[in-house]
């Protein structure tokens, strides 16, 4: 089946296997590796996106019924050469460890950032109930995020 | 897999008419997980989301496609309270009370809600047209419904005399991304009675009727009459032991929940 998307800004189109999930279409036919696949069951948030600007797991979007959506991956978030705010505040709080959920800890965080500019930490923790760190590496994506909150307010 | 997206509510109905076998898609976050397992491979899909018949919520009615989020932020305190405790936000941005009420968990979190209202499910067939069913009616056993095969679940409908106090709770291992290893809902009516229903605790939501009777009007239950609640209710429970907790444990924590929450509904 053919779905035409917006992927981070471009129109895109896709051939989607069957049932699959987005996850599986941004990462196997768009080359959009930053989602990360994990759990499969919307539990780790590792694959988080941005669909029709709600923050959701990728691996729970049936690709075939994306036709006419927007999705905003990790990639559509900076640019290597303009980190999003929140990247940079993770990056100089030292908040990645193995990295590999840090993909989606961004996107959720940029979403937080976006709807609240100055959460507090009880707003941060539930911002990012649903992505999990196994490196259990939360407290420095806290204090990156806290920072990044104290900056702006 | 063909996959069909209407936007009217004839439209979904015709498609659920022309194809009884198909899978409904809505949030996404109970069907895709069995999709990933390769649990379920459907042949036919309807997807839900863009019918807008079935996307709002206003007053008493609300809409199968409502989600988690938009219920945390609305005016009924108990429900609030139940949808900000469902999976993540992540979740909460997808998943939808009609989907919780089409699966039928035993730990479904809107579900106890729905049951302490005595609210009904309103479904539609292109044949029959539309019918409702009081949740008793429609829950029949674990993850089974009277949903027939030409049917979608088109709202919730609570009843025109609502509670004046309400509260929800649940005991999980942690705070996010938990299924309820007991969930309660315990509402105080304006003729001073109340209500009390359970989750996870049975094959489907139950109330626990005998410790309604004994609570009867009383507006501020306290002390022997409290514990007295707890321990008919820990009795009435139908509990089973499995990864997430054994049968004395629910029991235990059934009474517990709801002596909290009855205490919290005190006049």
């Amino acid at each position: 089946m053919i779905v035409e998307l917006t992927v981070n800004g471009e129109p895109r189109v896709a051939t989607v296997p069957g049932s699959v999930s987005l996850l599986t279409v941004l990462r196997d036919e768009l080359a959009l590796p930053g989602s990360k696949n994990a759990c499969e069951q919307g539990e780790c948030g590792s694959c988080s996106v941005l669909f029709d600007g709600e923050l959701v797991c990728a691996c729970l979007v049936m690709a075939a019924d994306c036709d006419g959506s927007d999705v905003v991956t990790v990639e559509g978030i900076g640019t290597d050469e303009h980190l999003h705010p929140v990247q940079q505040a993770m990056l100089d709080a030292g908040a990645v460890q193995c990295g590999f959920c840090t993909p989606g800890f961004v996107v959720a965080a940029a979403r937080l950032i976006e709807t609240n500019p100055t959460p507090d930490a009880g707003d941060i923790r539930e911002a990012l109930a649903g992505n999990v760190c196994r490196c259990t590496g939360y407290g420095a994506i806290l204090r990156a995020l806290e920072s990044l909150a104290k900056g702006a307010s | 897999m063909e996959i069909v997206r209407p936007t009217t509510l004839d439209d979904a109905l015709a498609a659920r008419d022309a194809l009884p076998g198909a899978d409904l898609l809505a949030g996404g976050t109970d069907l895709m997980v069995e999709v990933n397992f390769h649990h379920r491979e459907p042949e036919h899909v309807i997807a839900l989301r863009r019918v807008s018949e079935i996307a709002g919520w206003e007053g008493r009615r609300i809409g199968a496609g409502v989600t988690w989020t938009r219920m945390e932020k609305g005016p009924l305190r108990a429900l609030a309270q139940l949808s900000r405790t469902v999976g993540s936000p992540q979740i909460r941005n997808a998943g939808t009370i009609g989907g919780n009420i089409g699966t039928a968990s035993p730990a479904g979190d809107g579900l106890p809600y729905l049951a302490a209202l005595d609210a009904e499910i309103e479904v539609a067939s292109a044949g029959r047209g539309v019918r409702r069913l009081r949740w008793d009616e429609f829950l029949v056993g674990v993850k089974q419904t009277a949903l027939r095969p030409d049917e979608i679940i088109i709202a919730a409908i609570l009843p025109e005399v609502m509670p004046v106090a309400e509260e929800f709770a649940k005991v999980g291992v942690r705070n996010a991304m938990v299924i309820s290893t007991v969930s309660a809902c315990v509402m105080r009516m304006p003729d001073s009675t109340w209500r009390i229903a359970l989750g996870s605790v049975a094959p489907t939501v139950i109330r626990a009727r005998r410790a309604e009777e004994l609570l009867g009007t009383t507006a501020a239950p306290r002390g022997s009459l409290l514990a007295e609640v707890a321990d008919a209710v820990a009795a009435e429970v139908r509990p089973i032991t499995d990864h997430r907790a054994t049968e004395a444990y629910r029991r235990h924590a059934s009474g517990v929940l709801v002596r909290r929450l009855v205490g919290r509904c005190a006049a």
